[in-house]
């Protein structure tokens, strides 16, 4: 590492003690680069076994990498915590402009600690960090909190402004944490975390240089690099249309999950398709800090006041794949100014967009069978398609009025024990499902995946590349999803979008960071991911995870996927030579 | 001579390739010295500004200078004669557009000297490196 390397700095903020200080951290940098590899070593230091994840104890921890700031799409932050929606490794990423942010303000990673008695926002500009009264926020919209703090405090194109909705300060066990409008972490429950501490948002920035070892390889390499990515066709496809192109594609293939996966086929998916979306309400793209992909996708929405003429407003929408399928395909809502509509609710209440998604599709079942009735939903009567109710349904979530929504506000693991309605209950290692019926891919990556997310091995690339010419065995599914896993760990070390993965193969990497001042030789990358990701199943395994009694829900061995009727036995067999990786 | 032109900001994404391609010049990464900025016009649903010397003919940042440190352009705009400035900071205070950048470690500003570097990357055509006669006055 470079003697005057801002990586190597943590910053640690206390919130119950309102101090900060700054340890300088180059081993763990040096051994684990960065992003996921340096928070899960931190989290390992500071999340004590049996933490209460909303309780004093639980650390925030966020991470970048050495490529930040050098190449593009190196634009990733990595959040770590214990989170409060599965009991056990909270890890969420996000762009927007939060990696370059923490790093121009001479960071590789942040430590947030303790709690606050009443509520409050942090700033941290370079070596500036501040507690401000947050009480003047509480209680407002994500958007709304955003838009006082962007006027208030300075720094604006240089900066990042993470913040919680009103989900978060109620600790909705899936609360999400926003970042620059249209990002999130989403995933897991940060935004809760956030709001357990009484944290409102943390704005940082800065302004640094980066030096390298060499000048004229780094401006080669970078040259590079930039027109490898200019010319990777994923980067065209998701520029034009956007990740919500998958709607199409997957409905194509009998694999989009619809009406709580009663269904892999959505007859009206045209409706709410990329294509419908772009023709008519596509307004702007958008690109997080230092990426030519620009897949930030906006619509813009006019709708009139109902109650006097000629009275508008126009909400501006990130919509992507998943939102879409979790509040479209998966309610049955084809309306696609419906599915706006309340995918810009779940946004400015602050919740994850496919867990409240998936929650409600289960309500709606529960609802139909006469699991639940109108004494617990409070008079409301989900029915597949109905958005006015489903907004409804999502502020209730967050104002948690009686019983019910007390328990749907903690996610369908939770809901189905008390209520039942188990077997359709689409939560994996209790995280609700994303939106993939692809085959055993998919499911077993949500199932064994380190955060019981898509993105961690994304299974369901495998299952779309091998259909229809070659039938994977259980073990080489075991084997490849282990794989894919721990090289994600290095791009999620060196914090690169997944969407750049094309082009950021173990050489380049390994050249790349050469440039940056880091040695670390193709060889022991790989075996750097495997370890990492050991180093995360040690903290779920001592927080109480198990491969062994994971529960699979029936409905996606009802309903058949592009491979058919999945079988139980297949996936058991797959998770106990899972299994080995880790023994 | 060319000189650098925001032809369409309509079409900026703000994703500041501009900005690091600006700073990697000197063979760094980053965003310190940076001469050329990007941000929102108050959240991205607004789009976004790109603030970079519009290379004046009669530059009010020169005419403000102490000690003559910012020296015409042939075809306007200004060069920075560092030995001379003094860092006092006028030419940021008369700088309309603020697009007289700071250098926080030199204390001296950062002006666009119009070499079009940042112009091979910017992937959606949002500013060129126009000659006079290419510019269109009435866009």
């Amino acid at each position: 590492m470079l003697q005057h390397e801002p990586l190597q700095r943590v910053l640690y903020i206390d919130l119950s003690r309102r101090r900060f200080w700054v340890d300088y951290r180059p081993e763990v940098f040096e051994r684990y680069i960065g992003g996921v590899g340096v928070a899960t070593a931190l989290l390992h230091e500071e999340c004590p076994e049996g933490t209460d994840p909303l309780g004093l104890d639980n650390p925030i921890i966020f991470a970048v990498g050495p490529l930040v700031g050098l190449f593009p799409m190196a634009s990733k932050t990595v959040a770590m915590f214990k989170s409060p929606h599965t009991g056990n490794l909270g890890e969420s990423h996000a762009g927007g402009r939060s990696a370059v942010s923490i790093r121009m303000a001479g960071y590789g990673a942040i430590v947030i600690k303790g709690a606050s008695n009443t509520p409050v926002y942090i700033t941290v500009f370079n070596d500036k960090v501040q507690f401000h009264d947050g009480r003047g926020i509480w209680g407002m919209k994500s958007n709304l909190a955003a838009r006082a703090l962007r006027e208030r405090e300075p720094g604006s194109g240089m900066r990042t402004i993470m913040r919680i909705g009103v989900g978060g300060e109620r600790l909705v066990s899936y609360a999400c944490l926003n970042t620059e409008t249209y990002r999130h972490f989403g995933r897991l429950g940060l935004g809760a975390v956030f709001g357990s501490k009484k944290l409102k948002a943390i704005i940082i920035g800065g302004k640094h240089s980066l030096s390298v070892v060499d000048k004229k390889g780094y401006k080669k390499s970078y040259d590079e690099i930039f027109k490898q990515l200019l010319s990777s066709p994923s980067l065209k496809k998701y520029h034009d249309l956007g990740t919500v192109l998958n709607i199409s594609h997957l409905n194509k293939l009998k694999a989009l999950p619809t009406r709580n996966l009663q269904s892999p086929f959505f007859e009206e998916a045209e409706k709410i398709s990329a294509e419908h979306l772009a023709e008519n309400y596509l307004g702007r793209r958008i690109a997080c800090t230092h990426c030519p992909m620009a897949c930030i996708h906006l619509a813009a929405l006019r709708e009139p006041y109902e109650d006097e003429s000629y009275f508008y407003k126009t909400t501006f929408t990130s919509y992507d794949y998943e939102p879409i399928y979790a509040l479209g395909a998966m309610l049955g809502i084809s309306d696609v100014r419906g599915v706006l509509r309340l995918l810009d609710e779940v946004e400015v209440l602050g919740l994850d967009a496919i867990t409240t998604g998936v929650v409600m599709a289960w309500t709606t079942e529960a609802f139909q069978k006469g699991l639940i009735t109108g004494k617990e939903t409070l008079g409301l009567e989900p029915a597949w398609g109905r958005y006015q109710t489903y907004i409804e349904i999502v502020k209730n979530i967050v104002s948690q009025p009686n019983r019910f929504y007390k328990a749907i506000a903690k996610g369908v693991e939770y809901a189905s024990e008390i209520y039942g309605g188990k077997d359709f209950a689409l939560a994996f290692g209790k995280n609700e499902m994303s939106g993939y019926h692809t085959g055993y891919g998919s499911h077993l990556t949500l199932l064994a995946g380190s955060r019981h997310s898509h993105l961690d091995s994304a299974g369901y690339n495998f299952d779309q590349n091998f259909l229809g010419k070659e039938n994977l065995s259980p073990e080489a599914y075991a084997q490849r999803i282990f794989a894919e896993e721990a090289y994600r760990q290095i791009l999620s070390s060196l914090v690169i979008c997944f969407f750049a993965r094309g082009v950021y193969g173990y050489p380049t990497i390994a050249h790349l960071l050469k440039i940056a001042g880091f040695d670390l030789p193709e060889g022991d990358l790989k075996e750097l991911g495997e370890e990492i990701l050991r180093e995360k199943y040690r903290f779920k395994l001592r927080e109480g995870f198990s491969l062994d009694n994971l529960r699979i829900p029936k409905r996606i061995l009802e309903t058949p996927s592009p491979y058919g009727e999945l079988k139980e036995d297949f996936f058991k067999q797959a998770l106990i030579a899972y299994k080995r990786f880790f023994q | 001579m060319a000189r650098l032109h925001v032809v369409d900001l309509e079409r900026c994404v703000g994703c500041q390739l501009c900005m690091f391609a600006c700073h990697r010049r000197f063979g760094k990464g980053g965003l310190g010295k940076s001469a050329i900025f990007v941000r929102s016009r108050g959240g991205m649903s607004r789009g976004f500004t790109v603030i970079v010397c519009r290379a004046c003919e009669d530059p009010p940042c020169a005419a403000v200078c102490p000690v003559d440190a910012l020296q015409l352009g042939k075809k306007g705009g200004v060069v920075l004669q560092p030995q001379k400035c003094i860092g006092c900071g006028n030419c940021k205070d008369a700088c309309t557009i603020g697009a007289v950048f700071w250098d926080e470690d030199a204390n001296k500003p950062v002006i666009c000297i119009h070499c079009g570097y940042c112009t091979k990357y910017c992937p959606h055509g949002v500013i060129a490196l126009l000659d006079k006669e290419q510019v269109d006055v009435t866009a």
